[in-house]
């Protein structure tokens, strides 16, 4: 379809000559279509746009004006960051880049015809579709929790009004009462991310009703940079935090949001507050292009290009990829490695071996920040792990604030990668 | 846990170091006594030595990077420190082998002694000034440093500022293309050799901090001088 209408304007041009050329050579550039704005999805559409210097069409579909970052959102929770800090928008992509942003909702792909449907109607075409859209959640995960109880049990896993809504919840929180969270099976977005945020929930109440209770039922038995939480945990906020692992039934649970109570193998807590994360699939729209191979998207490591469509590629959380944790810094690597491919591709200009790295921190106290990262590599099967470091219980204090200064810097970093 | 860390450095440094330096491998204090004529505008060593322009060095060995009180650090070795460097005799060669490329930022405004031999007289003149010498070769201050000069084969390659262009994005996840230093130096506008000696001590595991050291250590040569001929003058 798309090449009956290149064929149709490329005649049109020829017969009415020079009017209508620039239109023809609009017309004629190859197209990349970006849906999902966040680490993944700005990014690629920023390094197309930069790198091609034109001569690629760069759409990027996000519903959102204002973007709030993931990463960071628990530092908000923790009064460590305002909500303003972690918001960012598109102006600079559409006005420095020439990308053409257009906040809107992509309800569907037709893959034989290379377009993607828009909530608010109409359809963009593509040659190459890059697809970003993050997490949504598995329906049915938690017993008594579905997406409409997301205002009385919030998520606050997509940053936002969700963050600002459990914030508020914190802080209303009645004296010494109990804030529970239900922590997500593997895989899911941010592996360190629920047991940051409890931290950043200690802190809080630690500072405003220090006799409050952190309860977490985890599905898991053990999860990432555990001995690390686990000593922060003894040391700054002592019997404050009682994690439940899969070997006491925390995967056991089931939550009534109507009477705010979680059930834990069978026994009922009344809380004040519960973060419910849900078991995680890939947003929506990956599903609904037809990539999707269970809950998530698998991909060739070496471009992440589709497994199912080789016009069409996933980055970040919504990929299956390999060895690489989900995060925003994953994404932001894999971007880089696929607007290569993409752009070498449809343009012929010179593709470079992929190349990833990721790094995780997370903090703990004031000061007192962690990190966990490793470098992969594309094999024929996946993104496989090459090397890589965690920090150290009982590090130095200078060596923490270092770390945490070193996250603050990695924020305006990768920020400035995506937006610009 | 501060002994931990201390022997985890400790333990660390050994690894990379060898310590088959008998102590008559060490320099000659008397020459570097005259090599320090060139480090006394701004150093002080000896009895009353007092922090001037540099801080004194009286003590040096084993003393964490930055780590005197009353003297205005550059935020380069304050990081530096916070991450795990200490002085002694091996890194002490390599940060004035070329300060800027051991510690971006640094405000030592010293070229560098190229020459090992001045390293290593300077650094045994400077052995006579911290406590309790002892003439061990595993122990500071008299474990003689390890050469730090790279291969000049290596300093030769012309890299690719297109290879590095696409290299480049790795780093930009975390150092602003724009050059901005908080919490995470700038790396633009380098000379390239300092760009490579300084990639090499991280790949060597000279220079601490594990991302980049890992960042470094799968980064073959040309992808080193590709990147520093990118980040030279990028755009």
């Amino acid at each position: 379809m798309t090449l009956n209408r290149r064929v149709f304007l490329g005649a049109a041009g020829v017969v009415a000559a020079g009017l209508s050329a620039p239109m023809v050579l609009a017309q004629g550039k190859p197209r990349v279509v970006v849906v999902g704005g966040g680490a993944g999805g700005a990014t690629a559409a920023r390094y197309i746009a930069k790198d091609s210097k034109g001569e690629i069409d760069v759409t990027l579909i996000e519903p959102s004006r204002t973007y709030y970052t993931c990463f960071f959102s628990n530092l908000y929770l923790g009064g460590f960051q305002e909500l303003s800090d972690i918001a960012h928008s598109y102006g600079t992509l559409a006005a420095n880049y020439g990308i053409n942003v257009v906040h809107d909702w992509a309800t569907g792909v037709d893959r034989d015809a290379k377009t993607v449907s828009l909530a608010g109607g109409g359809s963009v075409p593509y040659d190459k579709l890059i697809l970003s859209p993050g997490i949504d959640f598995v329906d049915g995960a938690v017993e008594g929790w579905d997406l409409s109880a997301q205002n009385k049990m919030p998520h606050a896993y997509k940053a936002g009004s969700q963050t600002e809504l459990l914030k508020a919840q914190i802080m209303a929180m009645p004296e010494g009462g109990t804030f529970a969270m239900v922590a997500p099976p593997n895989p899911y977005r941010c592996p360190p991310g629920p047991y940051e945020r409890v931290s950043m929930v200690a802190h809080v109440l630690k500072a405003n009703n220090p006799t409050a209770k952190i309860i977490v039922a985890d599905p898991k038995p053990k999860f990432s940079k555990m001995a690390l939480f686990q000593e922060g945990w003894g040391n700054n906020y002592e019997g404050m935090v009682d994690w439940i692992g899969e070997d006491f039934g925390g995967g056991i649970v089931s939550v009534n949001p109507d009477a705010m109570t979680v059930t834990i193998d069978g026994e009922e807590t009344k809380v004040d507050v519960c973060n419910v994360i849900p078991a995680m699939k890939a947003g929506r729209i990956a599903e609904m292009a037809g990539v999707t191979d269970g809950n998530w998207a698998p991909v060739n490591a070496a471009d992440m290009s589709s497994k199912a469509d080789p016009d069409i590629y996933v980055l970040g959380d919504a990929s299956q990829q390999g060895d690489m944790p989900k995060s925003g810094f994953s994404a932001n690597s894999q971007a880089k490695v696929c607007a290569n491919a993409v752009r070498g591709a449809l343009t012929g200009s010179k593709v470079f071996p992929a190349k990833f790295s990721n790094t995780c921190w997370s903090l703990i106290d004031t000061d007192d920040g962690v990190k966990v990262g490793a470098t992969y590599e594309a094999t024929p099967e996946k993104i496989a792990k090459v090397d890589g470091f965690i920090s150290q219980t009982g590090e130095d204090a200078d060596l923490r604030k270092a770390t945490y200064e070193e996250s603050l810097g990695w924020y305006a970093g990768i920020t400035s990668d995506m937006f610009g | 846990m501060r002994w931990s860390c201390i022997l985890t450095c400790a333990t660390l440094l050994v690894a990379i170091a060898p310590s088959t330096h008998a102590a008559d491998d060490l320099g000659d204090a008397e020459a570097g006594k005259v090599v320090f004529a060139k480090c006394k505008g701004c150093h002080q060593v000896g009895e009353g030595a007092e922090n001037k322009i540099g801080p004194h060095l009286n003590g040096v060995f084993g003393r964490k990077a930055a780590g005197l009180d009353g003297f205005n650090y550059s935020k380069s070795l304050v990081r530096a420190g916070s991450s795990g460097l200490e002085w002694h005799a091996d890194t002490l060669s390599a940060y004035i082998e070329n300060p800027r490329s051991f510690a971006s930022g640094t405000r030592m405004s010293f070229r560098g002694l190229n020459d090992p031999e001045d390293r290593a007289n300077v650094i045994a003149y400077l052995r006579g000034f911290s406590d309790n010498p002892r003439d061990i070769p595993e122990a500071d201050p008299t474990a003689k440093g390890t050469d730090h000069s790279i291969d000049p084969a290596i300093l030769a390659i012309q890299g690719d500022p297109e290879y590095g262009a696409y290299l480049s994005s790795e780093c930009t996840t975390c150092h602003q293309i724009e050059g901005g230093d908080e919490g995470i130096p700038s790396i633009v506008y380098w000379p390239d050799e300092d760009f490579v000696v300084a990639m090499h001590a991280y790949k060597d595991k000279q220079r601490p901090h594990p991302v980049m050291q890992m960042i470094a250590g799968r980064l073959s040569n040309d992808e080193i001088a590709a990147l520093a001929a990118y980040f030279n003058n990028p755009e």
